[in-house]
């Protein structure tokens, strides 16, 4: 019986180490040393935790590691070294949108998400965005006003 | 050879097999088993009692395809946003989805554990009732297809076999005269379970009025709906509609009235009776005495 579970994380094939039915933030943050992913609320409602996988943003805290057997998984390691990543990044830091910034990275994985499908969104779109990642600190409107200003980066769809 | 902890099948026939060997627990999304049965950080999610088999990967439930007849069939594991991203899901089932959740529990949650689930507070399943949804299940003996409110009996209780798999559920598209009324009243839009969910659908053509579905969600231990109800005004034009309605003198008439008589509120953590019982009736009153009247008189839009 096959015992190996294989899966891309930020572009490099990996062996996913130990029990399937761990969650995949242990895996990602213990095993694989990844820490932008935070834990929040451990239950899907705050975003803290948000990954791509297979390019849509998802919770990594209630995910089991076995989901992602010949998928994809990118993390804000990997996303924030892109043209478009970095964008996200100033547009978050620039404007205030960031405070103790515990939401910041997970924030970050939505918008990323948000702006693969959509890249030029509306005030509506970028908040239905966000609307799974809770920040406590700003309110959110320096980061939806960070958001609408990100520049359109063409052709970067990674 | 000891029981597997986590088992992906390569088929759906192996995975009906494995299923029936090891009493085998579905997961796809893991949206409501990895919180229900939620871990300290670092340590395994207490699984333990049955292995978990995983279906989230299996093309047999991950497509979305026409009949032919007017409906559409989504396989049980298809994730919500690929649901709401189909041109031919209906209207009321892509408001329900859209108010669900983020984008992230979207793209994680699926139909079937909804349905398998059976709360009665699921939004998404709200909506399957008031489509007069019908579900596929196959199992060793063979394929059965079940109307959404023979499937499910109580709160976290269904029919579905112990070597049974949900794998398909059936709403029919909208067509010339269809009409959704989605309503929910909760904490916070995304993320947050519903107080009441309000689900309500039907056509209205040459000013008559078919295949209405009313469904409320959390205001009983299942979905509250009513076939009969639904019968008794099938094929009702304005006149014979305001006539079904005077039967009962109650504000909001006959089918108001009725409603009101079927649901059985309970006060929890997200809500209290008395708010369940004022809002349904409001929302009753709303669709009854104005919308479909509206529609009917084809005043409406």
């Amino acid at each position: 019986m096959k015992n190996e579970i294989r899966f891309s994380l930020n572009g490099k094939e990996e062996t996913l180490p130990g029990d399937p039915r761990r969650r995949l933030i242990d895996v990602l943050r213990e095993d694989f040393g990844l820490t932008s992913i935070k834990e929040g609320c451990g239950e899907g409602e705050c975003g803290a935790c948000s990954i791509l996988v297979d390019g849509r943003v998802i919770d990594s805290c209630i995910l089991p590691a076995g989901a992602v057997e010949d998928r994809t998984v990118e993390t804000l390691e990997s996303i924030r070294e892109t043209e478009r990543g970095e964008k996200i990044v100033q547009a978050l830091t620039r404007g205030g949108g960031v405070q103790c910034g515990f939401c910041i990275p997970g924030m970050a994985v939505s918008i990323e998400s948000l702006l693969r499908t959509n890249p030029r969104p509306d005030e509506h779109a970028i908040r239905e965005g966000i609307s799974g990642n809770l920040c406590r600190c700003t309110g959110y409107q320096q980061i939806v006003e960070g958001v609408a200003a990100i520049e359109h980066v063409e052709g970067d769809n990674s | 050879m000891s029981t597997p902890a986590w088992i992906r099948p390569a088929t759906l026939k192996e995975a009906l097999t494995m299923r029936r060997d090891y009493n085998a627990r579905p997961l796809a999304g893991a949206t409501d088993i990895y919180v229900r049965h939620r871990a300290a950080t670092g340590t395994l999610p207490p699984l333990e009692d049955r292995p978990v088999l995983y279906v989230g990967h299996l093309p047999e439930l991950t497509s979305i395809s026409e009949d032919g007849k007017g409906w559409l069939r989504i396989g049980a594991a298809t994730v919500y946003t690929d649901i709401l991203e189909h041109p031919d899901t209906p209207l009321l089932l892509r408001r329900a989805i859209e108010e669900l959740a983020a984008p992230a529990l979207r793209n994680a949650g699926t139909l079937g554990g909804n349905i398998g689930n059976a709360s009665p507070a699921a939004d998404a399943v709200c909506a399957l009732y008031a489509l007069h949804a019908e579900v596929d299940l196959a199992g060793h003996a063979g394929e059965r297809r079940v109307p959404i409110a023979q499937l499910i009996t109580g709160p976290g209780k269904t029919t579905v076999g112990a070597d049974e798999l949900i794998t398909a559920v059936s709403v029919p598209m909208d067509r010339p005269g269809s009409f959704h009324y989605y309503r929910k009243a909760g904490t916070r839009r995304a993320n947050a379970l519903s107080k009441i969910a309000f689900c309500a659908g039907g056509t209205v053509l040459e000013g008559r009025l078919t295949g209405l579905g009313v469904a409320v969600g959390a205001v009983g231990p299942t979905i509250v709906h009513s076939r009969d109800l639904e019968v008794r005004a099938e094929g009702s034009d304005l006149a014979r509609y305001r006539k079904l309605q005077q039967e009962e003198s109650a504000p909001g008439g006959f089918l108001t009235a009725r409603y009101m008589a079927l649901i059985s509120p309970i006060s929890d953590q997200r809500s209290t009776d008395a708010y369940r019982r004022r809002v349904t009736e409001n929302l009753l009153r709303d669709l009854f005495e104005r919308t479909i009247p509206t529609l009917l008189s084809g005043k409406a839009g």
